[in-house]
């Protein structure tokens, strides 16, 4: 080799080593946040915006100073919806990556399989997860942030009561969510003084359903219908429904409150009401409403950054992660301990799903009127009071 | 001057292909434990232990009688459901409960063979992948005893007041239950009934010719790939501590397949390798993030293409094709 | 009679769908004795890349025909990179390639597009057609109506032109064919665009339907492959009777007996064909040669 050319290398090899030796020096020891989420599979429309929320506000939150001073150290993983291989990265995140916490569990069944291990390990598992067993029976380490099912269904049946409806009609997906939310609204319809008059289901890739349809059409009596459903099962529910011309109020569950659910339905969608966080009508919001300047934020930002319409649950996820942040930076510490200690003090979080205040026996923290009822209208979601 | 025709070399006793397949799944089976950084690589090794189980039976079914099943999954779910539903809702311990469910799946697999393998084929393949999504359909639909589609917990194993958990116990138990489970295999391959399946793969005509029960042994390793299966699945379920349907879908009963031809039909080492394929890559790919699911194909495509008889075999052969 | 009209639709439209996969399923085991597990991905392409294109401002039928091109130039590509090198291996290794390319052609679906649903509108509108108490929607006329279209082109294809009778000759005996001229990678190649083209089709007309995501493939490829084998592998006709045949016995079976066993009536439709007519429908008697 030429004297100049081994001149330029050991100059650009001790930049390299100088340079080594300043990041390193920079690093401080970062708080480690594990995730596992399902972004591709059956539920990779869920999971794909939690993921990309995830890495845009850690991001963020870094950029910032981190928190503590430390930086945050998101390690993501994917378990393509399978609960066994979710479990295999939990256990990767527990003993590999040695995570103070984790936000994740895009599934009910990802979430029940994960759960052991999280509570074995005495290590605070944030669920993005919709059933209600989740939290109930309350377990020392597991929270979750989205509404539960069971409250979605009190918020539906609570408008069908106030508009005088008496007789209700059900279609369910047959997936985890439909079918736990449709076992809740079976459960807590008798509260409202409502009965069933018909009961279909069908499958999570059913591309048709006027057949179950029909048979709930021709039920006596019915005067309303929901679908406790999520994915595409519900956008091709709205569209037979409108196809049979059947007439009825329908309601869907927060599984679909997104905009991508009216671009699905199209036309059919009009006057189709459902249970929502406040953030899929950001903008909407009365300017008195505490949610509205964490929304709209986060609404703009993830629109920025992803070039995709916002999405509640992405929504979830950041709620999830920076009550994980506020617990931190209360606890003053990244021990597990500490941080669940301080995620059960929480206490009037505004996030984007509602206002959390968490306790002992709490560990989702949201009550049902921070559900906002919503009606599609022309193609947008508007407001609407219950019963209204 | 020494006859060499007249001497015979002394009679040396060498170490059957059989023996060495045992003895190196033996001494891989003891010597990782001592490898592996931590209990997370011993968990992904349990998952390749009892997918390399159900994968030894599929490959006597598939490698050695030629008969293809699409819905494999469903026996393990048999199994994994058997160590569910048993103590929960009928209170039955989990370890009578998983012997229930071997003998329950060996059973189903009995009453449905009969009829099924009448079929030849491809109609043979998509007989047994609707078997197997009914299965599937059954545990999803049945919440009340199967806990729905987001499945049901498992309770842990308590042999005589000692509970069985941790990384490293189901590390042994999965592996001794594999090395039990490949002996079982090998001896059954040397054995008269293994040499009848061989013959029926080759041509069944010629085999009934020479007085093979064709139907019957068809049977036979269908029931036994099914009690591998749902071993497989029973341990699984009871090392999760958690059952989903999913255990007995149809990509499930797919993976497993491609696990069994990737490895080498009909090589017993070759199952393992196609189980450890396609249950540790995936772990090593999570690296790659979004490309994982397209890299993962592309491999499988690969392998396939060049190593057309399966891995094993086609290692094998390259290896004596340098010896020569 | 109008609720019996309505199942009678709703089974008619999907099972169109069914058809068109099976007709491709078909065409390349007849060709090459294949069973191509990546044909429920071309349905796939054919709908995202429409979706996609039509976004971008492209009009619908040229987004269209582009989009199907698009599936037959990967269809080309997966008969020169993945099936002709493997030429002569057994059937469960070719068929194990096609899973893995169907894994790979998932995978890059998810990059290049997006993990979302898609709809595309319907081609000459949503207003429900009124028959006798039952609606139609305009769109599954466009689905029967091209699955027939279809199967028409390809019997004249298959009948009528040089290079069909060309297929069927590969079809009928290889070695045969070669001995007369016929170019067999050439045919296998063709059997394959043009089985991508049909899937591709399949989705673009069902797409206002049934949407469409990357992971599509799976299920189409499913319900396909058992159309396929209840009409009996092989034989075109089958493949269209089979899918419309599943598409009606799972309109019925949740319009009448009960909705949450709806996909295991077909399942136990097909196995009790095959246990009757071991060949499947329309499959001819079985000849073992020895």
């Amino acid at each position: 080799m030429s004297k100049l050319a081994s001149r330029l290398l050991g100059l650009g090899v001790s930049a390299l080593a100088v340079a080594g030796l300043a990041t390193t020096a920079l690093a401080a020891d970062p708080i480690k946040i594990g995730s596992v989420l399902s972004a591709t599979g059956p539920a990779a429309f869920l999971g794909d915006p939690e993921k990309r929320t995830l890495e845009i506000y850690v991001e963020r939150i870094n950029a910032a100073g981190g928190v503590l001073g430390r930086p945050l150290e998101l390690v993501l993983y994917d378990d393509g919806g399978d609960a066994n291989k979710a479990r295999t990265f939990a256990t990767r995140l527990i003993e590999d990556d040695e995570v103070a916490a984790m936000v994740g569990g895009t599934t009910t069944g990802t979430t029940m399989a994960m759960m052991p291990v999280f509570e074995d390990a005495s290590v605070p598992f944030i669920s993005l997860a919709g059933a209600v067993e989740i939290i109930e029976p309350v377990r020392e380490y597991v929270f979750k942030t989205p509404h539960t099912d069971r409250m979605a269904c009190e918020k539906i049946f609570a408008d069908i009561k106030a508009r005088g409806f008496t007789k209700v009609g059900l279609i369910s997906g047959t997936d985890g969510f439909g079918k736990s939310m449709r076992a809740q609204c079976m459960a807590v319809i008798g509260n409202f003084g409502i009965e069933v008059v018909a009961d279909e289901s069908y499958g999570p890739t059913d591309s048709d359903m006027t057949p179950q349809l029909t048979k709930v059409k021709n039920a006596a009596g019915v005067q309303a219908v929901v679908n406790p459903g999520f994915g595409q099962g519900p956008a091709i529910v709205t569209r037979n429904y409108a196809q049979l011309g059947i007439g009825l109020p329908l309601y869907q569950s927060h599984g679909v409150a997104s905009k991508s659910f009216i671009e699905l339905a199209g036309p059919a969608a009009e006057g189709v009401r459902l249970p929502s966080p406040a953030l899929a009508v950001a903008e909407k919001l009365p300017d008195t409403d505490a949610q509205k300047p964490v929304v709209v934020e986060y609404k703009k930002l993830y629109e920025e950054k992803t070039g995709q319409p916002v999405s509640t649950f992405g929504g979830y996820a950041y709620d999830g992660l920076h009550l994980l942040v506020a617990a931190i930076q209360k606890a003053d510490s990244a021990e597990p301990d500490a941080i669940r200690d301080a995620l059960e003090a929480t206490a009037g979080f505004v996030g984007t799903s509602g206002v959390f205040t968490m306790s002992p026996t709490d560990h989702m923290g949201l009550k049902v009127d921070s559900f906002r009822m919503l009606e599609i209208k022309d193609g947008d979601w508007t407001l609407v009071e219950v019963g209204g | 001057m020494t006859d060499t025709a007249a001497t015979t070399p002394p009679a040396r006793r060498t170490w059957s292909p059989r023996l060495v397949s045992l003895v190196f799944v033996t001494v891989v089976v003891a010597v990782l434990p001592l490898v592996f950084p931590s209990s997370y690589y011993l968990r992904v090794a349990s998952l390749v232990w009892t997918s390399g189980l159900a994968v030894v039976g599929l490959n006597l079914l598939m490698g050695l009688a030629g008969q293809v099943s699409l819905g494999h999954a469903a026996f393990l779910g048999i199994g994994a459901y058997a160590v569910a539903v048993g103590p929960t809702h009928l209170g039955v311990p989990p370890i009578p409960s998983a012997l229930a469910g071997i003998a329950l799946s060996a059973l189903v697999a009995w009453i449905v063979g009969k009829p099924i393998f009448r079929l030849k084929g491809y109609y043979l393949a998509v007989a047994t992948l609707g078997f197997g999504l009914l299965l599937a359909l059954v545990l999803t639909s049945e919440s009340a005893w199967t806990g729905g589609p987001d499945g049901m917990p498992v309770e842990r194993v308590e042999l005589f007041g000692w509970r069985v958990t941790g990384a490293l116990t189901w590390y042994w138990i999965t592996g001794v239950a594999l090395i039990i489970g490949v002996a079982l295999a090998l001896n059954l391959e040397a054995s008269p009934t293994g040499r009848a399946l061989r013959a029926l793969h080759d041509s069944e005509v010629a085999a009934s010719v020479v007085g093979v029960d064709a139907a019957r042994l068809k049977l036979t390793a269908f029931v036994v790939a099914a009690v591998y299966a749902a071993t497989a699945g029973a341990l699984l379920a009871l090392m999760n501590g958690f059952v989903t349907p999913d255990t007995a879908s149809f990509m499930h009963s797919v993976e497993f397949v491609t696990m069994v031809v990737i490895g080498g039909m009909g090589s017993v080492v070759g199952a393992l390798v196609g189980a450890a394929i396609l249950v540790a890559l995936p772990q090593a790919l999570t690296v790659l993030q979004e490309y994982e699911t397209a890299v993962l194909g592309l491999l499988i495509m690969v392998f396939m293409i060049f190593l057309r008889q399966g891995i094993v075999p086609g290692l094998v052969g390259l290896f004596r094709g340098m010896r020569r | 009679m109008a609720e019996f009209l309505q199942f009678a639709f709703s089974g008619l439209t999907v099972g169109a769908v069914y058809a068109l996969v099976a007709l491709g399923f078909t065409l390349i085991y007849n060709a090459s004795d294949v069973v191509n597990f990546a044909q429920g991905d071309f349905v796939m392409i054919g709908g995202m890349s429409t979706v996609f294109l039509y976004a971008t401002g492209v009009p619908l039928p040229l987004a269209a025909i582009i989009a199907i091109l698009t599936a037959v130039i990967v269809g080309l590509l997966l008969h020169r990179l993945a099936i002709e090198p493997a030429r002569g291996a057994s059937p469960v290794t070719l068929i194990i390639i096609t899973i893995g390319a169907s894994m790979f052609i998932r995978g890059v679906a998810q990059i290049v597009f997006d993990k979302q649903f898609h709809q595309l509108p319907a081609f000459s509108g949503d207003r429900p057609i009124e028959i006798l108490g039952a609606t139609l929607l305009p769109q599954s006329l466009w689905v029967l109506g091209g699955g027939l279209a279809v199967f028409v082109a390809l019997w004249l294809f298959l009948e009528r032109t040089l290079v069909g009778k060309a297929v069927l000759a590969t079809a009928a005996n290889r070695l045969g064919a070669r001995l007369v001229g016929i170019n067999t990678a050439v045919i296998l190649a063709i059997a394959f665009g043009v089985s991508a083209a049909i899937g591709a089709l399949a989705g673009v007309l069902a797409t206002p339907i049934t949407l469409t995501r990357f992971d599509l493939g799976t299920i189409m490829t499913l319900k396909g492959f058992a159309a396929a084998m209840l009409g009996g592998m092989g034989s075109p006709l089958g493949a269209v009777v089979g899918g419309l045949l599943l598409g009606l016995i799972e309109a019925f079976g949740a319009g009448y007996i009960s909705s949450v066993y709806k996909d295991g009536f077909s399942f136990i439709a097909i196995l009790v064909v095959l246990f009757v007519m071991p060949r499947g429908l329309f499959g001819g008697r079985s000849v073992e040669r020895v």
